[in-house]
């Protein structure tokens, strides 16, 4: 593979690309099945190869419906105690790789897969803890619309999903499924927890 | 010229209790779309018959061994006999399974007699036992010359004799020749012409005009004037490739050092025919004997560094006790095979012009080096660790999906395009559980949730945990279903379920299956 500039932006979903868009080199944190696929399904979109560790839960057709080329797409479902070298290997040849850590990881282990995400020019999408990460994505919450009192289906789904970077303020937006769009602008930047600036 | 056919009777038949391992004694029929295609002689005298529905002849003879039609079972089943009877006469033509021409052997044995006798014991000596020959001037005369011979005998027609052969045959024997030939045969029944010197013995023209073209060849064929060539095959040219070593080599890294060679020349000698191999069987032997054989399919096709990282699995899975247990290996472990090895074997199992795999003129690059790294995930965890997602056909999300070791092809796929009646609608979950945690569903007193043979809840669900400590106790904040299935009940599957979508007080969805064994978590939307 070509050697790439390390802050290179990788594709991401337009749902998502002013809220987390992807840098190459960097690790982010996601805390649920859903925003690891969102996360992936922009690079495979335009091409790149991308890759799951440790998930033995993949949702193939929900990955396929979100735009996940599945032809180019890689599982290890197990990767034993061996994780971390399974997952750097991953990480050699593909675009975007997902991990589920199996267990916790210390910063040094963290220090050298970040090291060769930077000379791959890879995207690190953990679902789980890890010590650095260039922004943390979780649902802070979530609302299914469809079923009503056994009746109907599950239709569609809005979560308000938050951003969080470091010692920089989080940012706030709402997602809405099926197809990660977004269904609000996104919001100030400060956390509405702490007061709004000002 | 004289022409020697060799007709093996109720071939499909033969083939399938061979490939079933049945003794060829059986009682068998082969049937296609519950329709008796063809039976044997055993079946034959219990009353089974063709065109007979499956439960007629299941009803005429219990114990009837039932196969399905498989036309490229009996082709390749039939592909031994062609190269028994091609060892002795080269020139051979397939005309189907069971049935093929060659021109007579001549003087070389003496007489047609003893041509007919010593290609006969030759195919009852490589185990085919129902073998009948006929020999004629003419294709037509000499297959009707075989059907009328006995077991393991032969029919001669005298040279310019076929006139006289067919003349006396009822006009049934068109039937074998499909729909259309069983369309004239009735029509000459009813027009009162019963052997086949009667319809010969009309004028052509009046034959072609009243039966139509293929009334016509019949006629031809009626006089013992058959014009139909036959064109022999060439025979397949040998593709195997293998490599001996001396002495016999023990660690697996020797080994597949010293098979690379061997792959390069196979890939080579495929690429000089234009062919392209997608399916590779791998042969190891040690001390004379197989010890390790493997069929390989690959997604696109193999090139000499896919066999040889497939002899590295091969072997290591077979020399390794534990097998492909979780983690790395050690280098110890993977180095040892069982017994020493002192041939290995590539035999082509599937090959496809190459024309058909070309690569294109720019990129595939990157594709490569995936390849390669996937290649070392591959060593460092064990082969069928490392996966590649399908989708398929089925209603529960872990039907609907299947995840294929990488390098292998997906084989038994269910179609994707039906309706799947009785699937959960709405958007595919996000989580898919291989092994669905067990689940507890009660309604406000506390009592489970069931459903009733009629689909009916039989109460609210209010709350719900999952095992495992996946889900603590939580109350349902929305609930939709149930949607019953009864999969496989002809064949005792697992009895009547019902799914329902829950939404938990956290706004996480799950899909949970209610089956007769209890509640299960089957997948998460999030």
């Amino acid at each position: 593979m070509e050697s790439r500039p390390a802050r290179e932006e990788v594709p991401t979903l337009p749902g998502l690309v002013d809220l987390v868009p992807l840098h190459a080199g960097a690790t982010y944190g996601v805390d649920s099945a859903s925003l690891a696929l969102a996360m992936v399904a922009g690079a495979s979109q335009a091409g790149e190869w991308v890759g799951f560790a440790g998930c033995p839960d993949f949702g193939a057709e929900a990955a396929a419906d979100l735009g996940v080329e599945l032809s180019r797409t890689v599982l290890v479902p197990d990767p034993g105690e061996h994780w971390l070298e399974v997952t750097a290997a991953l990480v050699d040849v593909l675009r975007v790789v997902v991990l589920r850590p199996p267990a916790t990881v210390d910063a040094r282990a963290a220090g050298i897969l970040d090291s060769r995400l930077r000379t791959r020019s890879a995207v690190l999408v953990v679902w789980g803890e890890w010590p650095r990460v260039e922004a943390r994505v979780s649902v802070e919450e979530s609302r299914w619309t469809g079923p009503v009192d056994g009746g109907g289906r599950l239709v569609s789904r809005q979560a308000t999903v938050v951003v969080r970077r470091g010692a920089r303020p989080a940012q706030r937006a709402d997602l809405a499924w099926p197809g990660v769009h977004r269904a609000s602008p996104l919001l100030p930047v400060a956390d509405q927890r702490h007061g709004a600036l000002g | 010229m004289r022409v020697l056919v060799v007709w093996c009777p109720d071939w499909s038949v033969v083939a399938g209790l061979a490939e079933a391992g049945k003794p060829p004694r059986t009682p068998a029929a082969v049937l296609s779309a519950n329709i008796v295609e063809v039976s044997n002689g055993p079946a034959r005298a219990e009353g089974v018959r063709r065109g007979h529905r499956r439960r007629d002849a299941q009803a005429r003879c219990p114990d009837l061994e039932l196969l399905t039609a498989n036309a490229d079972r009996d082709t390749r089943a039939f592909e031994p006999v062609l190269a028994t009877v091609e060892d002795l006469r080269p020139g051979v033509a397939a005309l189907r399974p069971g049935l093929l021409a060659v021109r007579a052997p001549g003087s070389w044995f003496g007489t047609e007699a003893n041509a007919a006798a010593t290609v006969c014991q030759a195919l009852v000596e490589s185990g085919v036992w129902d073998v009948r020959l006929g020999v004629a001037d003419d294709l037509f005369t000499a297959e009707h010359a075989a059907r009328t011979a006995e077991v393991q005998g032969w029919e001669i027609v005298a040279p310019g004799g076929s006139a006289a052969f067919l003349r006396s045959l009822p006009v049934h024997v068109l039937e074998g020749e499909g729909a259309q030939g069983r369309e004239v045969v009735s029509l000459l029944q009813r027009l009162g012409l019963t052997t086949l010197g009667d319809l010969a013995a009309l004028p052509g023209d009046a034959v072609e005009h009243r039966l139509g073209r293929y009334g016509a060849s019949v006629w031809r064929r009626a006089r013992g004037e058959d014009p139909a060539l036959f064109a022999a095959r060439t025979p397949p040219p040998e593709l195997d490739v293998e490599v001996a070593f001396e002495p016999p080599l023990e660690s697996v890294e020797a080994i597949t050092f010293s098979v690379r060679t061997t792959a390069e020349r196979f890939c080579d000698q495929l690429a000089r025919h234009q062919l392209v191999a997608t399916g590779v069987r791998v042969e190891a032997y040690s001390e004379g004997g197989l010890c390790s054989a493997r069929t390989w399919l690959h997604p696109r096709h193999f090139a000499p560094r896919d066999l040889v990282d497939r002899v590295h699995w091969q072997l290591q899975g077979a020399g390794s006790v534990s097998g492909a247990s979780s983690g790395l290996r050690s280098r110890k472990d993977s180095g040892a095979v069982r017994a020493p090895i002192d041939r290995v074997r590539f035999v082509p199992e599937v090959v496809e012009p190459a024309a058909a795999h070309g690569e294109a003129l720019w990129g595939g690059g990157s594709d490569d080096l995936v390849e390669r790294g996937v290649a070392r995930v591959q060593g460092m965890v064990g082969f069928d660790a490392v996966r590649r997602p399908v989708l398929q056909g089925g209603r529960s999300p872990s039907a609907r999906q299947a995840l294929v070791p990488w390098g292998e092809r997906a084989v038994d796929l269910r179609p994707i395009d039906r309706p799947w009646p009785g699937r959960v609608p709405g958007p595919p979950p996000v989580r898919v559980f291989a092994a669905p945690p067990a689940a507890e569903v009660v309604d406000e007193g506390g009592r489970p949730v069931a459903v009733t043979e009629r689909g009916v809840v039989t109460c609210e669900p209010r709350r719900f945990r999952v095992d495992g400590g996946v889900l603590p106790w939580q109350p349902v904040s929305a609930w939709a279903g149930p949607w019953p299935v009864d999969e496989s009940w002809w064949a005792g599957g697992a009895g009547r379920s019902a799914r329902f979508q829950v939404v938990g007080a956290d706004g996480r969805a799950w899909l949970l299956l209610c089956a007769p064994g209890g509640w299960t978590l089957e997948a998460g939307y999030d």
